[in-house]
């Protein structure tokens, strides 16, 4: 078993952009159901409304990366739009269903073939960062995001983070795009603002009895965590291409279990979770096939790297059950422990 | 006070008991009584009435001391074992089946020993006239106040050896409250060893034989219902002034 | 004034009615008027109100037996439920259809049976949300510190003011769930004044509360009236009603049943029949038969 390979790999997704993506969209996470108290099961739809909104700009609509961007932004508020205003009076639990199902409609939506000249259908897109060209988008330079690069080529960094120019641009952007935004939902929750937000999580109509909207506040809570699910996508799509099968429920629930891990109504839990997360399952996706190989495991070892996603389940459960506060959570503050 | 030489019903010796781990509501509370008595409990709101109340009846974890049962030992044991050895406890609120009718709820107290049922509704009914009238009646249908009634008849008819009522009145508008301290009166007289916990201490203690002032989770002040009611520090600290 | 002494009578508004008292009748200086309010749910007719006037800066108590539809009559009148019929003003303005957080914002202000303390803030957090002059709710403005600090920082003081009044400025820090049933009930009230309101509803305030305790909520709001503000409240505590009511109102199976300044209102029949019940003032004890007084008459 080569252990410093495991262990390197391991610590490589520590800076990894999928990690920084997870983190985003945990942010957003953190808002709806951390501070507001909104359950959001669709999380996946609006990271994928991010990531293709993207790559759609810059394919389809020809635009250059840094307005591509908007398109995936401004496609999860009206998406957030078209959720909340029906759901958002009702209670709690239909948001829940609604997010589930709206999810899987974009998921949907994104994979038929009707729309194959746009969304590239099963195969998904790709080569809209850059040099490289697609089926549907010939043009190399296609976006210009890798163009962006100011790094030179070459490799940087020491093991386990050695890598090209084009990797280290995605995380000083990724790192840049993080900083932002936790300063922006720090600042927000420590404000009044946040301070209707967390009263609206425990009791809506003791804060509408002291002359609060509280569908508007409810309403841009929702947004306000969509676009930055979509600044996850965005990430995603930065970093490789776009493709349905990314986006589907499991990958709602691995956010959930991250945010949790690391403390939903916290503002440093979704990094921690993320990234304490992303470690944990590369960690295991290689230890388990080594193990198999060595005969330790009864199954072998492509099955073996699959058991991962049960114990992630496992521990979703435990989490809830035994720590619903996560690492850095408080208590005190959270409206489901009683 | 000196308790008298006979067993009392229910005893309890410095109980501790909570909800929480680590947090205890009752801090080592002491209170007995004897049969046929009509003790009631008072006390500002997180003293601990309820929970007391709970403890003896299994549904709140004891952490320390005992209770016993005419001198049985019943410290922890579940509530569906204390039915079947005579403690009825009459809950503050969902109190009653909404969906079946009064007498199937009356059943309900007496499915360990449903030979005696006849018996057993013709003594309710000799105290609540009204519920023989309306035996057919959908208990989901009724008041507040009417409800209370059939919660009290249920555990009455398992032939208690004590009778547990945790705040009879609390919901209810004046004139019910009266009708339903009344009601605990009639159903003391008749013979059944009843502690109340209520929250209108004035009322309570008028009816009662002995009470016991409870605060944080401790028996504070004890006495007889009339003592109580007149103890100066007992009304500055719990009855107030204003009831006339 | 120690506890054991009784508390000093209040000086009790009088004249607030035009015309011979009756269910309804038209008050002097009206702050709230209703007319035709109604709410059905199914069969059942929770709210049926002809007609009824609050009068300004008096305590008015609103009585009944439980299911008389008054928690109903207050949702409506505030906003929280909407009526099948019905329009009601406050100062004029209608309020009929209006959100109830607008209706706050108007200077309405209720609280509620079960208190909406909200425990997962700290004290001085449940009373800055009281406030509606914060800016910095707003999303845009909250990013900018520099736009809502000084704001929050008059608030708080005004918050601290408050809970001095009210003994719980020592909790300002506690989270609300660790403040005792009778101390929420004051925080909420608290919390209700942070808007200066006009009209404050309180559903059973006293409910719960330890009787000792309650002498002090009554000080607080025989204060409101002192400050100007007019008060309705809800409550079974006759004791307290006649203590401090100006005004009484009483309500059963939804309708207005009868009006009157306490005295009176405890005096009538179909009141005591329906509500009161004819022993208010007697000791159980003695109506049971289990003990004999050794004079006869009241017991203190």
């Amino acid at each position: 078993m080569d252990v410093l390979g495991i262990l390197s790999s391991t610590a490589s997704f520590i800076l990894d952009p999928t990690t920084m993506a997870y983190a985003l969209a945990g942010l957003g996470l953190a808002i709806h159901f951390g501070f507001a108290g909104l359950l959001n099961m669709g999380m996946a739809g609006f990271m994928a409304l991010g990531a293709y909104g993207y790559a759609i700009g810059v394919l389809t609509l020809g635009l250059p990366w840094y307005l591509a961007a908007f398109v995936g932004i401004g496609a999860s508020i009206i998406f957030a739009l078209i959720l909340g205003i029906p759901t958002l009076r009702l209670r709690g639990d239909y948001l829940a269903i609604v997010t589930i199902a709206a999810a899987e409609i974009i998921r949907l939506l994104l994979l038929t073939s009707a729309f194959i000249d746009v969304t590239g259908s099963a195969d998904g897109l790709s080569g809209f960062n850059g040099p490289g060209g697609t089926i549907t988008n010939p043009i190399a330079g296609a976006g210009g995001f890798n163009g962006s690069n100011p790094i030179p080529d070459g490799e940087f960094g020491f093991e386990p983070f050695l890598d090209d120019e084009r990797t280290w641009y995605l995380r000083i952007v990724g790192a840049i795009i993080l900083a932002v935004s936790v300063f922006v939902v720090w600042r927000l929750v420590n404000s009044p603002w946040g301070r209707v937000i967390k009263g609206i999580r425990e009791d809506e109509e003791a804060v509408r009895s002291l002359g609060k909207n509280v569908f508007a506040y409810k309403m841009q809570a929702l947004i306000i965590g969509g676009v930055f699910g979509a600044l996850g996508g965005l990430m995603l799509a930065f970093s490789t291409n776009v493709n349905s099968g990314v986006y589907v429920t499991s990958l709602t629930f691995f956010l959930w279990t991250a945010l949790l891990l690391g403390g939903a109504a916290t503002v440093f839990g979704p990094l921690v979770g993320s990234v304490i997360f992303w470690v944990l399952q590369a960690f295991l996706g290689l230890l388990f096939p080594a193990l198999a190989k060595l005969g330790l495991l009864p199954f072998d070892s492509i099955q073996a790297a699959q058991v991962r996603f049960i114990l992630i389940g496992v521990a979703l459960v435990l989490l809830v059950v035994f720590r619903p506060q996560g690492i850095f959570g408080n208590k005190k503050e959270l409206t489901f422990v009683k | 006070m000196a308790q008298s030489t006979e067993t009392p019903v229910i005893l309890a010796k410095d109980l501790i008991a909570g909800y929480l781990p680590g947090v205890n509501i009752l801090n080592g509370t002491n209170l007995y009584a004897n049969k046929g008595e009509l003790v009631g409990i008072i006390g500002p709101n997180g003293a601990g009435k309820s929970t007391f109340l709970k403890a003896i009846f299994g549904l709140v974890q004891v952490r320390g001391g005992t209770i016993t049962l005419n001198g049985e030992d019943i410290t922890g044991l579940k509530a569906n074992n204390l039915v079947s050895r005579g403690v009825g406890f009459v809950p503050q609120s969902n109190n009653v089946f909404p969906s079946l009718t009064i007498e199937e709820n009356l059943q309900m107290g007496m499915y360990q020993d449903s030979k005696r049922f006849t018996e057993r509704l013709e003594f309710v009914t000799s105290i609540f006239a009204e519920l023989g009238k309306r035996l057919k009646q959908r208990a989901g249908s009724l008041s507040g106040g009417e409800r209370q009634m059939v919660a009290m008849s249920r555990a009455l008819m398992m032939d208690p050896a004590v009778l547990l009522l945790d705040e009879p009145s609390a919901g209810l508008s004046p004139v019910r409250q009266d009708e339903a301290f009344i009601r605990v009166s009639e159903i003391n007289k008749a013979g059944v060893t009843t502690i109340m916990v209520e929250q209108n201490a004035r009322r309570c203690l008028q009816i009662c034989d002995r009470g016991y002032v409870l605060d944080q989770g401790t028996d504070a002040y004890t006495g007889t219902g009339r003592d109580l009611l007149n103890d100066p520090k007992v009304i500055g600290l719990y009855l107030g002034t204003l009831g006339a | 004034m120690s506890s054991n002494d009784k508390p000093a009578t209040p000086v009790k508004s009088t004249g607030l009615h035009v015309g011979a008292i009756k269910p309804g009748v038209a008050k002097k200086d009206p702050i709230l008027i209703a007319d035709s309010v109604r709410r059905q749910f199914g069969g059942l007719t929770a709210v049926d109100v002809e007609h009824v006037e609050i009068p300004r800066n008096a305590i008015t108590a609103l009585i009944g037996p439980n299911g008389a539809g008054k928690t109903t009559f207050f949702n409506l009148l505030t906003g929280f439920d909407n009526p099948n019929t019905g329009t009601w003003s406050f100062n004029g303005k209608s309020l009929a259809g209006v959100a109830a957080f607008k209706v706050a914002r108007m200077g309405l202000i209720r609280t509620f049976q079960l208190t909406k303390a909200l425990s997962l803030l700290t004290v001085m957090d449940n009373m800055k949300l009281g406030s509606t002059q914060q800016r910095g709710e707003k999303l845009w403005a909250s990013m900018f510190h520099f736009l809502w600090k000084k704001k929050d920082v008059e608030i708080e003081a005004q918050a601290l003011d408050l809970l001095k009044r009210f003994n719980l400025d020592a909790k300002k820090d506690d989270y609300a769930a660790s403040l005792s049933g009778g101390q929420r009930k004051l925080l909420e009230m608290a919390r209700a004044l942070m808007t200066k309101p006009e009209l404050v509803m309180l559903d059973e305030p006293m409910a719960g509360v330890n009787p000792a305790l309650t002498q002090s909520l009554l000080e607080h709001i025989l204060n409101l009236k002192k400050e100007g503000m007019t008060v309705l409240f809800v409550e079974h505590d006759m004791h307290m009603v006649r203590h401090i009511a100006d005004w009484v109102i009483v309500m059963a199976e939804g309708k207005v049943v009868a009006e009157g300044d306490p005295h009176e209102v405890m005096r009538n029949p179909a009141v005591i029949d329906a509500y009161l019940g004819s022993h208010q003032d007697d000791d159980l004890g003695t109506i049971t038969g289990r003990i004999t007084l050794p004079k006869p008459g009241k017991e203190k």
